[in-house]
């Protein structure tokens, strides 16, 4: 039996995947459990590629190892794909059905992907595929689109929902609390289950 | 006292304040940073926080604190302790009186970096104690005391972190913040504090009469500990040491180094009790080198015979191998996980509106064979737009740019610095250029900010690392100061403009000097600039890509023509660079 439940956010620099995994941290200390995480930080949070690797009951190091990952959690469709093998064959995906073509597509001239071909590509997986920025537009702001994810993978995640809740209310600047809690609860109602 | 979810550089920065910390200085570097970005902004303990202008005069200010008896922290990362490199070699010789820490953040697979350098090497060089911390926690727990062992030794010592540590978060058990504070005073000691060659061949021989006791202090205080298991065994250092745990079996020992120099008695006892030895540290093999020196007839494993890698960083994963490529199984296997072929990459980049883009694209637009010597900074990023053909060290552009111009290479060289780079080791650069009679353009990307890093202050923003405000320095003041006669400052937003003053510069000779300004658009942002956004007309687009050549994030291609995303900043440039006229303010056509 894996001693932590490993979970990998990724996403595009500037989406809020250290928000969220900031919230999953918060969580546990309220449970009084371990944690190990892993952010990127520096010059490749200039719009580039972005992971948050958290480790729920991690007591050593913050990596989580490729294929071995109980939940990828990804607000890009193509970011899933790029980091799909983190999971295991048929491990469990909540991805935001939101595509940002990255801009070396257009300076070389690469195929343009489209949101068919990468859900093609992730067929082997479990994927419930969310659009979060709908939800996060009812919630009240697009801005929190990366909460609606965490409340929609919520069910997927082994820490108490009133936690996760408690912690998002911790973490989120003290004005968007309410704004927050209200795309926590959407993304956690109506995101899982979703099938793509 | 207290757990928290801390990052590991926020873990450091607490437990400075724990320990009674009465100075901080550093120059930012990844990944580093957080440390002084956190003791900068505090308030539960005051005390002196500046960001220096290089990490020479951050050593030599924390150093002068040390001497008045003060606790003193520097920080910087790997590389910037080779700019700090000589007052840290002979501060081993003068020691302190204050506890000193130097802490220099290694960055193994250089995420953030141009280079994979050990500095545990400097501490072997200088012969001062380094610690290597392997988890958060132990992060926190050493820095705390480095300061009382730096004081009971009177050395400096080096603090190691990886980025791993430094960017990684977990619970984190805290103290209580000090609240002792040391009155600065510098008693006289010339034997001690002037290193002319009569005090310094004594002071060097009692830095070597100190090394034996501090080896064993380093055991007596657990940063070297060992678990006897087996006949088998395995020596970890730093981060790798928790990866080890996470797949190390119940019956091979463990041996965990924490702190140099090794106590080699202490080792020697370890690695004789076990047939084979395996030495799992990310960087250079220095614990290797001290197991293989003591190995009398234990076989060993590392680097040294390929079973470990060199380069790069490690995971549980990769040293599980290992530990199966020495014949020890590990708890767990991993599966072999490719990531799929062919996704488009998603690097780095510009932001959109970047002050940098329009930069490169008139130097590249004027100066259409010329060399593009650059620096470190956001703007090494403009690689992705041909616009930086050399980047090696903090300051190098102009250096090697000079180099070129006056090695008879007859292209032209036009050379980018960024402001806070230029301030830290450029300047010398240019006036050497200047006395020398080099031929070439110095563009001065100044955005008013340490921007990579996190948004620091620099010299040049006006404000100090804990907000008060300073005297504003003026570029174009220091560069003619430095000889340069032609300093032009331009706004990069007026492209015309932009190109006109390249174009200007392109017809004299000499060095001339182009200060492209306007605040990092980031910043700007945060300080309440709102700009509008800028749309494409589709009537007019010929879908022709010139736009597309700028390469920025907020222009996207839709079938043949261009639109502008959410992410325009509104800097207008693209309006500039259309052929058609197609792009204007959101709203005017």
């Amino acid at each position: 039996m894996k001693p932590s439940f490993d979970i990998l956010i990724v996403g595009i620099g500037g989406q809020g995947t250290v928000l969220a995994s900031n919230v999953l941290g918060e969580a546990c200390i309220i449970e009084n459990r371990t944690v190990r995480s892993a952010e990127t930080h520096g010059m490749a949070q200039r719009g580039g590629s972005v992971e948050s690797h958290i480790r729920i009951d991690g007591k050593h190091g913050s990596l989580i190892v490729p294929g071995t990952a109980d939940l990828l959690v990804a607000f890009d469709l193509l970011e899933a794909l790029r980091y799909r093998h983190y999971l295991p064959a048929g491990g469990r995906l909540i991805v935001n059905r939101n595509l940002v073509v990255p801009t070396s597509v257009y300076q070389q001239a690469l195929d343009v992907p489209d949101d068919e071909s990468i859900l093609a590509a992730l067929a082997g997986l479990d994927v419930a595929c969310i659009d979060a920025a709908a939800l996060a537009r009812e919630a009240g702001n697009i801005l929190s689109q990366n909460i609606v994810m965490l409340g929609a993978a919520s069910a997927d995640i082994p820490l108490r929902p009133e936690t996760l809740e408690e912690a998002v209310r911790r973490c989120v600047p003290k004005k968007t609390v309410e704004v927050n809690t209200a795309a926590f609860r959407l993304g956690r109602e109506k995101g899982a289950g979703t099938t793509p | 006292m207290a757990i928290r979810y801390l990052l590991g550089n926020e873990g450091i920065a607490h437990a400075c304040l724990e320990a009674n910390i009465d100075f901080a200085s550093g120059y930012p570097g990844t990944p580093s940073s957080e440390v002084i970005d956190v003791l900068r902004v505090q308030k539960e303990r005051p005390f002196t926080v500046e960001w220096s202008t290089n990490e020479k005069v951050a050593l030599e200010n924390a150093l002068g604190a040390a001497w008045c008896g003060q606790r003193a922290l520097c920080t910087m990362k790997h590389v910037g302790l080779n700019v700090a490199a000589d007052p840290l070699m002979t501060s081993a010789y003068t020691g302190v009186t204050g506890g000193f820490v130097v802490l220099s953040a290694d960055d193994p697979f250089a995420h953030s970096s141009q280079n994979e350098q050990d500095t545990r090497r400097y501490a072997h060089f200088a012969r001062l104690p380094c610690l290597d911390p392997a988890s958060v926690q132990e992060a926190h727990d050493m820095i705390r005391d480095a300061f009382a062992l730096s004081e009971e030794f009177g050395l400096p010592v080096i603090f190691r972190p990886t980025t791993r540590i430094c960017h990684s978060k977990g619970d984190v058990d805290t103290g209580a913040v000090g609240t002792e504070h040391q009155t600065a005073v510098f008693h006289r000691d010339p034997k001690q504090y002037v290193v002319i060659p009569a005090h310094t061949r004594v002071l060097h021989k009692n830095l070597n009469g100190k090394q034996q006791a501090l080896k064993k202090r380093l055991v007596e205080l657990g940063y070297n500990r060992h678990t006897v298991r087996g006949s088998t065994a395995v020596v970890a250092s730093g981060v790798a040491a928790a990866y080890v745990q996470e797949v190390i079996g119940g019956d091979v020992s463990l041996a965990i180094v924490g702190a140099y120099p090794i106590d080699e008695e202490w080792l020697r006892e370890f690695v004789d009790r076990h047939e084979r030895v395996l030495v799992v540290e990310e960087l250079d093999p220095v614990v290797e080198e001290a197991v293989r020196q003591v190995a009398t007839r234990t076989e060993v494993f590392g680097k040294m015979d390929s079973t470990v890698p060199y380069e790069g960083e490690f995971n549980p994963a990769i040293v599980a191998a290992a530990l199966e490529k020495a014949g020890m199984t590990p708890t767990t296997t991993f599966p072999a996980a490719a990531p799929v072929q062919g996704v488009p990459p998603r690097p780095p980049i510009l932001c959109a509106g970047c002050m940098h883009r329009p930069t490169f694209y008139a130097m590249k637009k004027v100066f259409r064979d010329g060399i593009f010597p650059s620096d470190i900074g956001c703007y090494t990023l403009g690689l992705q737009l041909g616009a930086v053909d050399t980047t090696i060290c903090m300051g190098a552009s102009i250096t090697v740019g000079s180099g070129i111009a006056r090695s008879g290479e007859e292209r032209p060289v036009v050379c980018t610095i960024g402001d806070s780079t230029f301030l830290h080791t450029g300047i010398p650069g240019l006036l050497n250029a200047v006395y020398n009679g080099a031929d070439m353009v110095v563009v001065i990307l100044d955005n008013r900010i340490t921007a990579m890093t996190g948004h620091q202050p620099n010299p040049n923003t006006g404000v100090t690392a804990t907000g008060a405000e300073s005297t504003p320095i003026s570029l174009d003041a220091i560069c003619r100061a430095c000889g340069v006669s032609w300093v032009e400052t331009v706004d990069p937003y007026d492209l015309p403009v932009l190109l006109e003053t390249f174009r200007r510069a392109k017809e004299r000779r000499g060095v001339r000097v182009i200060i492209s300004k306007q605040p990092c658009v980031i910043t700007a942002r945060k300080s309440g600039v709102r700009r509008k956004a800028y749309a494409v007309d589709p009537e007019r687009c010929t879908g022709c890509g010139v736009c597309r050549s700028f390469g920025c994030p907020a222009i996207a291609f839709t079938g043949e023509n261009a639109t502008i995303t959410e992410l325009c900043a509104g800097c207008g440039v693209c309006a500039d660079i259309c052929p058609s006229g197609a792009i204007g303010m959101e709203g005017r056509r």
